[in-house]
């Protein structure tokens, strides 16, 4: 076999399957001169996202299927806006010719999860700022045992009885214990430095706010210790002070 | 209808087995027709303590099996006329055991009796849970040191999530704290945990103190549970523990220390 023929066998391509993320413009009404108006406002918003931007233009959703539509203006349009179409979505027959005939691929109609995209993050609603919601606190009043975790998302946890060592309370708000506190006790587990622990009596594992923490072995140096006391934050410092 | 009782701790070597000889023989020496279950399968030790490991035919996985009927696998104890054993495999390990094999099990020993006493593995694994799911009552032994109180925390845990009353969104499992080889002596010194720090911990009603007791191991060794025997205090504080379970208010006995008599201070007497 010459060098030739060796050169010749070796494979110059590779197939390759990928995932890509793709931009879908679903059509809902054949309407190609507001189309046209809003795109315009669409890219005056994210100037970047509209150069060159692959596009799959997907018609299933259009009345009648999109009959009557007029692919080659449609695709101009889109072209106009930096939008490039790889492939179409289509069922209607006149619309699949169509495509032939621009040569752009045929796709089967998606029953795959697709989620509306913002190009731009749209500026916030300029009514009222919303009220914050109020979440209603977590009220447990059986002991926590050793090994049991209770959290309360979202806002306060209130136990009205003992928690052992080896429980774990964590909580997004406040946690109050009405009852030893032996176990470990996490406040504003989310980073909010305003939550506090308040207990009727400090002998826990360990106790955290806002990710700030210490451990029993500190807390037993406190002259608080086994004392009713709350626990608070300040820098990055835990505040412990009598109730 | 009858009642499923489990005999629990979590920690092994607490007295669990001991515990569930005595109350059940106790049950059924005040009249009410009782069977023991032994869930320890593979370390099977109920009989030994019952005194009829010679009698021992077929076991509880073979009715979960069905090689054998229930009536087949009790074993009629030889004292007393309301008491029966059902003895675990010693051939096989806890995944013999399934949730369904011990449902059928319990749905009828129910039938038959009025308390079922289910005696507990250690640890918190499928024996240990299977033991404690179809329970109505715990009784969860406990001795006077932080490893063992504070697994006992952990099985209270489970009682009260993972059992079937818990899951199905029912009154929950009534808890008993039996504090067991107790020593006031040792508690004065200050070695031993004292029963109202065990209580504090744990949050639950005490059913019983049985005291650290030489007749405990001795009845172990002669298979005759130690509740029959009256004259020890162990055997008297358990009697007492099954009076209470039954609904009576008795004060607790053995908490302090004995004060010598007089001639035994006087000639230095042993008990």
């Amino acid at each position: 076999m010459s060098q030739a023929d060796l050169l010749d066998q070796e494979p110059v391509f590779q197939l390759k399957g990928s995932m890509l993320a793709i931009t879908i413009l679903e059509l809902v009404q054949n309407d190609l001169e507001r189309l046209d108006r809003q795109l315009a406002a669409k890219v005056e918003q994210a100037p970047a996202f509209f150069s060159n931007t692959p596009l799959v233009l997907a018609l299933e959703k259009l009345p009648e299927n999109g009959a009557g539509l007029d692919l080659a203006e449609l695709v101009a349009l889109c072209r106009k806006h930096g939008l490039r179409t790889l492939a179409l979505r289509a069922s209607q027959p006149q619309l699949i010719e169509a495509a032939g005939r621009f040569d752009l691929p045929v796709l089967p109609p998606s029953g795959a999860r697709e989620r509306s995209l913002d190009p731009a993050a749209k500026p916030a609603p300029a009514a009222k700022p919303t009220e914050p919601e109020h979440r209603p606190s977590r009220v447990v009043t059986t002991p926590i045992r050793g090994g049991q975790q209770v959290y309360a998302q979202g806002g306060d946890l209130i136990v009205m009885a003992a928690v052992s060592p080896g429980a774990e309370l964590l909580a997004d708000g406040h946690i109050h214990v009405y009852g030893p506190l032996r176990g470990r006790a996490l406040a504003g587990i989310k980073g909010n430095p305003n939550a506090r622990i308040f207990c009727q009596q400090l002998a826990a594992e360990m106790v955290s706010i806002a990710g700030s923490y210490k451990v029993a072995e500190d807390l037993r140096r406190e002259p608080l210790w086994g004392k009713a006391v709350q626990i608070g934050l300040s820098g990055d410092v835990l505040n412990i002070t009598r109730l | 209808m009858a009642k499923i009782l489990v005999v629990t701790s979590g920690k092994g070597g607490v007295g669990k087995t001991t515990t569930s000889a005595a109350i059940g023989t106790g049950l059924a020496l005040r009249g009410h027709k009782t069977a023991i279950v032994d869930f320890d399968v593979g370390l099977r030790n109920l009989d030994l303590i019952m005194g009829c490991e010679r009698r021992v035919v077929y076991d509880f996985i073979n009715v979960i099996n069905g090689d054998a009927t229930l009536t087949q696998a009790l074993i009629k104890d030889k004292r007393l006329e309301n008491l029966y054993v059902l003895a675990a495999s010693q051939t096989r390990d806890k995944d013999a055991l399934n949730i369904e094999g011990v449902e059928k099990v319990i749905n009828e020993l129910k039938e038959n009796f009025e308390y079922v006493i289910c005696d507990s593995p250690a640890g918190i694994e499928k024996g240990a849970h299977l033991a404690m799911y179809f329970a109505d009552e715990a009784i969860v032994v406990t001795n006077p040191e932080v490893s063992s109180v504070r697994d006992s925390d952990r099985m209270l845990g489970l009682l009260a999530s993972k059992s079937r009353r818990a899951e199905n969104g029912e009154e929950p499992i009534k808890e008993h704290l039996l504090l067991t080889r107790y020593n006031p002596e040792r508690v004065t010194k200050g070695e031993m945990l004292g029963v109202e720090d065990v209580e504090e911990i744990l949050s639950i009603r005490l059913l019983g103190v049985i005291p650290e007791s030489q007749a405990v191991l001795k009845a172990s060794n002669q298979g005759i549970p130690v509740i029959l025997d009256e004259q020890s205090d162990a055997g008297q504080a358990y009697s007492d523990a099954v009076d209470r379970l039954l609904g009576k208010e008795i004060a607790h006995r053995f908490l302090d220390v004995k004060k010598p008599g007089f001639l035994q201070r006087l000639f230095g007497g042993r008990e």
